[in-house]
């Protein structure tokens, strides 16, 4: 296979990967972050205790955890088919990687959360701020960094994941790489879609580290 | 304006206080003195409810705060600066946000938030470094960061959390004539808790020593060096316990240039040694204690004199 066979190929399979993470790591900030935000809440010894709430949430996370990524995608094809109306195509996958990367992600923020001083918080108690003015002024711009940072590596376990959308019919390099390289033994195309996927986490990576470095202020 | 009664504060079966009463008057500075486990930093959190007791009633400037609801509470505490060991500064803000944090808390417009950060800045010495991070600052310069951040919604109230004693000496010396400054200049009530006797000394008019979750003893540092056997004394003069026998120890307050002792061998022909003893500035006045053995001449009349001249004498065995 020539550069001018492969490109026409290239460039839309990582425009699709590229959608596919783009739109679930969107989805996955919106429901995880405030999901992070409520384990912390939730906890004892935070902002409002709810111990019953707590349990609730963090066995959904540990569900949601627990299963391998590949059967997720499998088990939930009703509910994509009832969010999107289809189950393939590029649109479709965004509800699994969503599902998926949710609880992980919202684990990290739970933890980047938790980095926030204690003194911090009560400082702010002090001062007679509200539970909610807490949350925005303090937990969140002080966890920025650290927020950063775990969505950093939300989006390239995203982009894992996306292959393995691939392979059910969500297209991409993942795609892509299965069927030319491994079936079709398109050795020079399969080569060249695993250092487009390495350049791509390197930049993503970097950038998220520079910018997490930028942050903060400690 | 602080009126702490019968508190109480039990986490599961350790008791932190113990039935704490704590009345501090308007416009003093009162200093809790105490070891660190004695109960001193849950009796300062659960002046502004930061902790809330377990049993008893605080009440800041007239208002019973374990009566309030949350959002009554947190507008009393409003009135309430605190500053905190650890500075317990945003990161994320400059030194100029973290002052303006509280003011954003109140609802103060940006303007006027602005011009009351400049002025609060001002106050503590901090002129032109409001674009600054805390990082780029000294212990002490955070330590005014959060003095400025305390006084920002003008509080009748400022309550310091060991606010120096992650401070070198030096600082803690600046620190310590800033708060003086403020008490005297706005009539700020401070209330203090500290484990150094050195803050207390410099700064205090009055003080209370705690011990396992009660407190020992309180009221005013010149009435409570007056008091015979008073445990402030004993500390803040420190003389090898106990007392040799036949050896009396003279307590002084007042001018410690009287030349009493002097005065004691010329008129009753007395043989005198000291012992020990030591003589302080302290923030209400200076007094001086001294433990002598008096020998010959009138010795009985001689401590009598003293005691005429307004020494506290102790004898011992």
């Amino acid at each position: 296979m020539t550069w001018e066979e492969m490109l026409p190929l290239l460039w839309p399979a990582t425009v699709e990967t590229a959608e596919m993470v783009g739109w679930s790591t969107l989805f996955t900030l919106l429901v995880g972050l405030p999901l992070g935000v409520a384990l912390v809440v939730s906890d004892r010894g935070g902002l409002r205790p709810a111990p019953a709430v707590r349990a609730v949430l963090g066995f959904v996370v540990n569900v949601g955890r627990s299963l391998p990524f590949i059967v997720l995608m499998i088990a939930i094809t009703p509910v994509t088919r009832l969010v999107v109306g289809t189950t393939i195509g590029t649109a479709a996958f965004v509800v699994p990687l969503t599902v998926g990367a949710v609880p992980f992600f919202a684990r990290l923020v739970e933890t980047a959360l938790r980095e926030v001083g204690a003194d911090v918080v009560q400082a702010a108690q002090a001062m007679g701020a509200s539970r909610a003015t807490i949350v925005r002024k303090v937990l969140l711009p002080e966890a920025l960094p650290g927020l950063v940072a775990g969505l950093t590596v939300t989006v390239v376990a995203l982009i894992g994941y996306s292959a393995m959308a691939g392979t059910l019919g969500g297209g991409g390099l993942g795609d892509l790489a299965v069927r030319y390289g491994y079936q079709r033994f398109e050795t020079l195309l399969m080569i060249v879609t695993v250092v487009l996927l390495v350049v791509i986490v390197q930049v993503l990576q970097s950038l998220g580290d520079r910018l997490a470095r930028r942050l903060s202020h400690k | 304006m602080i009126q702490a009664s019968g508190l109480r504060k039990h986490y599961g079966d350790t008791v932190a206080l113990d039935g704490v009463d704590l009345h501090v008057r308007e416009g003093e500075i009162h200093g809790v003195l105490g070891q660190s486990g004695a109960g001193k930093s849950t009796l300062l959190r659960c002046v502004n409810l930061l902790e809330r007791p377990t049993a008893g009633t605080v009440t800041v400037a007239g208002q019973d705060l374990t009566a309030l609801g949350e959002r009554e509470l947190n507008r009393a505490r409003r009135n309430i600066g605190m500053i905190h060991q650890h500075f317990a500064l945003l990161s994320s803000r400059t030194v100029a946000g973290n002052v303006a944090f509280p003011l954003e808390v109140m609802g103060v417009p940006r303007a006027e938030r602005e011009r009351r950060v400049a002025e609060l800045l001002d106050l503590v010495g901090l002129e032109g470094r409001g674009a600054d991070r805390p990082d780029r600052l000294s212990g002490g310069q955070k330590q005014r960061v959060g003095i400025a951040r305390a006084l920002a919604g003008n509080p009748a109230v400022l309550l310091s959390d060991e606010a120096t004693s992650a401070l070198d000496p030096a600082t803690t010396e600046s620190i310590l004539a800033l708060l003086k400054r403020l008490n005297a200049e706005l009539g700020l009530t401070i209330l203090l808790i500290t484990h150094e006797m050195n803050v207390i000394k410099n700064v205090c008019d009055s003080v209370s020593i705690m011990a396992r979750g009660r407190i020992e003893e309180s009221g005013a540092i010149a009435d409570l060096i007056s008091t015979p056997g008073s445990r402030l004394t004993r500390e803040i003069f420190p003389l090898p316990e106990p007392a040799p026998a036949g050896s009396v120890t003279l307590t002084f307050t007042g001018d410690p240039r009287r030349a009493v002792v002097s005065e004691l061998i010329r008129k009753f022909d007395v043989d005198l040694s000291i012992l020990g003893g030591s003589i302080e500035d302290l923030a209400g006045g200076a007094a001086g204690r001294l433990r002598v053995v008096l020998d010959g001449g009138e010795a009985t009349a001689a401590l009598a004199y003293l005691r005429e001249a307004g020494v506290i004498i102790e004898e011992a065995a």
